[in-house]
């Protein structure tokens, strides 16, 4: 037995997971993430029939949930539940990976105006400040529309490409505000550049980054799910949730499950994600857990 | 080298405020030889705190240093530096501790990793040699089980241990000149006599040179050899230890010294000095003390004094150098604006 003063401490993300996983929404929502995530990367293994056969399209035209089509099948007697896990593979693709290039760029872009001369700073924060200013819908459907056959790398990059300005202005008032504190100020007395700064402020601004990437990939399946709903996503045959909607959209009232399968998995992955980042907010800034703890009535 | 280790001349730091510029240091010269200790002392807001910024020009771009200013460590000006070099010598030649030791520490980062760092960034040394040397140097600023407290986090530690720790950071690179800035002043009394005798003995076993930046005098009686009396951006006095505390010339230092409460006299109340120090964006015509100054006479409010030699390695900016007998006439002038 050592007899230290102290207790050897945990690390602030030691625990920063440990206020995480004393809250149950915050854990639902990573199960269900995991869960999700798993099934996505599992789908070829574990889906019942293939996505695209259509083995009988007259007589298993939209089927109602049995025995072997679980979730029933769609308008051209496709298995539902199939198409389904391989849907979310797209889903989660393009929600993952947009929100992480779009976070790293915001978070480049947000450390560079933070730290660099007050023209820069300038430079880029009006140039973020107009680029919020455009309706990020229309410019991708614009640049979607250009495309017969969009290919995955297209969507996720356009997305990304589009959605990195509110995190870059994020990062860049946290920097500002960072580097005026006095262990910023005896970093640069010791002799330290840009580089040593980076790594000083990065751990504070890492929590920024990874809730609002979390947040971010919520909003950004969504999306995804909307352009394909307007048919400017993946084309068809390959299912994803937006196009099994659309596709759902005239059986709504004879097969309902069609429509309502993709969107209900659509509402419990977008919920999950969200639940997540909003934990993960509580978690890694802890003033927000006094907050709540001290006016935490509603 | 038989200059000095750090020569300040003419160094004027100029702050342009909403309310005019604040011309914060005046025209200093400073001197700190190899292995001395030298006190900067004076009030709050008389711009000792921005002339320690200032040598390694941590003040710009908000504040403007003047053109003929030079500050030189072993001849070499540091304010003509490029800033790739003004890197090396921050840190590895001349070392910074800072009033706050609560918050100068990165928080969210090991104290040992912290320390590392500083060498890192001046030798080319593995990872693990800096930890090394971290810890070393945690040992010797009097961290009990360095070794594992070099794992922990600046919360965990007392305001002197992280003040120890702040030592450990500026001196690890084994610096020529640390200047510290009120190092004590955070901390309680008991601590402050330790991490005084601790400076001291580093000093001693470095070899380097302290600039100790202090309002406190019983911190400069104890600690330094010369002592450089500051007040509303200038120099106002010089002198060796001994001399300013058996005869301080300048009006302001004796009433430092008449203000340090004292056991060996019965005084119902201490001596205070009327008024407060003027503000940077408009220091008072002639010599900026006489509002405040018990002798001051008409020369005063008109013609700013320069400093005048007023003994052996004495200086001090005040008429009463050539006019002495003044002093004794008392305070027939008004002492009050």
């Amino acid at each position: 037995m050592t007899a230290g003063l102290v207790a050897p401490s945990p690390t602030p993300w030691r625990q920063a997971w440990s206020r995480f996983a004393r809250r149950w929404p915050a854990v639902l929502g990573l199960g269900a993430v995991l869960l999700i995530v798993l099934a996505a990367l599992l789908a070829p293994a574990i889906a019942p029939h293939d996505p695209l056969a259509m083995p009988d399209p007259v007589g298993l035209r939209a089927a109602p949930p049995s025995w072997p089509h679980l979730l029933g099948t769609d308008a051209f007697s496709r298995d539902m539940l199939s198409r389904l896990l391989y849907g979310a593979r797209v889903s989660l693709a393009v929600g993952i990976a947009s929100a992480l290039i779009a976070v790293l760029l915001g978070g480049a872009v947000g450390f560079a105006a933070g730290l660099g001369s007050p023209a820069v700073d300038a430079l880029l924060m009006r140039g973020v400040d107009v680029a919020l200013a455009l309706p990020r819908v229309f410019i991708l459907l614009a640049a979607l529309a250009l495309w017969d056959d969009v290919p995955l790398g297209a969507i996720i990059l356009l997305i990304a490409l589009t959605g990195w300005f509110g995190v870059s202005r994020l990062v860049r008032s946290h920097v500002r505000r960072l580097a005026a504190e006095p262990w910023a100020a005896a970093t640069t007395a010791l002799g330290g550049g840009r580089r040593r700064m980076m790594r000083h402020l990065l751990p504070h601004v890492a929590a920024t980054i990874i809730v609002s990437a979390t947040l971010d990939i919520g909003n950004i399946i969504l999306l995804e799910a909307g352009l394909s709903f307007l048919g400017l996503g993946l084309g068809p045959p390959t299912p994803t949730w937006g196009n099994m909607i659309l596709e759902g959209r005239d059986l709504l009232f004879t097969a309902p499950w069609v429509a309502l399968t993709p969107g209900l998995a659509l509402t419990v992955t977008v919920i999950a994600f969200n639940l997540v980042g909003d934990g993960l907010r509580d978690a890694l800034d802890p003033r927000a857990v006094a907050r709540s703890a001290a006016g935490g009535v509603a | 080298m038989s200059g000095p280790l750090l020569e300040i001349r003419d160094l004027r730091i100029t702050f342009h405020t909403a309310e005019g510029s604040a011309r914060a240091v005046d025209g200093v010269d400073l001197d700190v030889r190899v292995g001395e200790t030298v006190g900067l002392v004076g009030e709050s807001g008389c711009g000792k705190s921005v002339m320690a910024l200032a040598v390694l020009r941590l003040v710009e771009p908000d504040g403007i240093v003047g053109s003929g200013s030079s500050v030189r460590l072993e001849g070499r000006d540091l304010l003509a530096l490029p800033a790739k070099e003004l890197r090396a010598v921050r840190g590895n030649h001349i070392a910074i501790v800072f009033q706050e030791p609560a918050s100068a520490l990165n928080p969210v980062l090991t104290i040992g990793d912290q320390i590392a760092e500083a060498v890192t960034t001046h030798e080319k040394v593995s990872r693990r040699e800096a930890w090394e040397r971290a810890v070393e140097m945690l040992a010797l600023v009097g961290i009990p089980d360095a070794a594992e407290r070099a794992h922990g986090y600046p919360h965990q530690l007392s305001g002197g241990m992280r003040q120890r720790v702040l030592i450990a950071m500026a001196l690890v690179c084994r610096p020529r000149l640390l200047i510290a800035d009120e190092p004590t002043t955070a901390l309680d009394v008991t601590i402050q006599a330790e991490i005084l005798v601790l400076l001291a003995e580093l000093q001693r076993r470095l070899g380097m040179a302290v600039l100790l930046i202090t309002h406190n005098l019983g911190i400069v009686a104890e600690a330094t050899q010369r002592v450089y009396v500051m007040y509303a951006g200038q120099l106002v006095e010089e002198a060796p230890n001994v001399a300013l505390f058996a005869h301080p010339v300048h009006p302001y230092t004796e009433g430092l010294l008449a203000a340090v409460p004292r056991l060996d006299r019965k005084r119902d109340r201490l001596a205070q000095i009327p008024g407060q120090v003027p503000p940077a964006t408009a220091w008072p015509p002639g010599c900026r003390f006489h509002p405040r100054c018990p002798y001051a006479w008409d020369r005063c409010r008109t013609e700013m004094p320069p400093l005048l030699e007023a003994g052996p390695e004495q200086k001090a900016r005040c008429w009463l150098v050539q006019e002495p007998e003044r002093r004794h006439q008392g305070t027939e002038g008004d002492g009050s604006p």
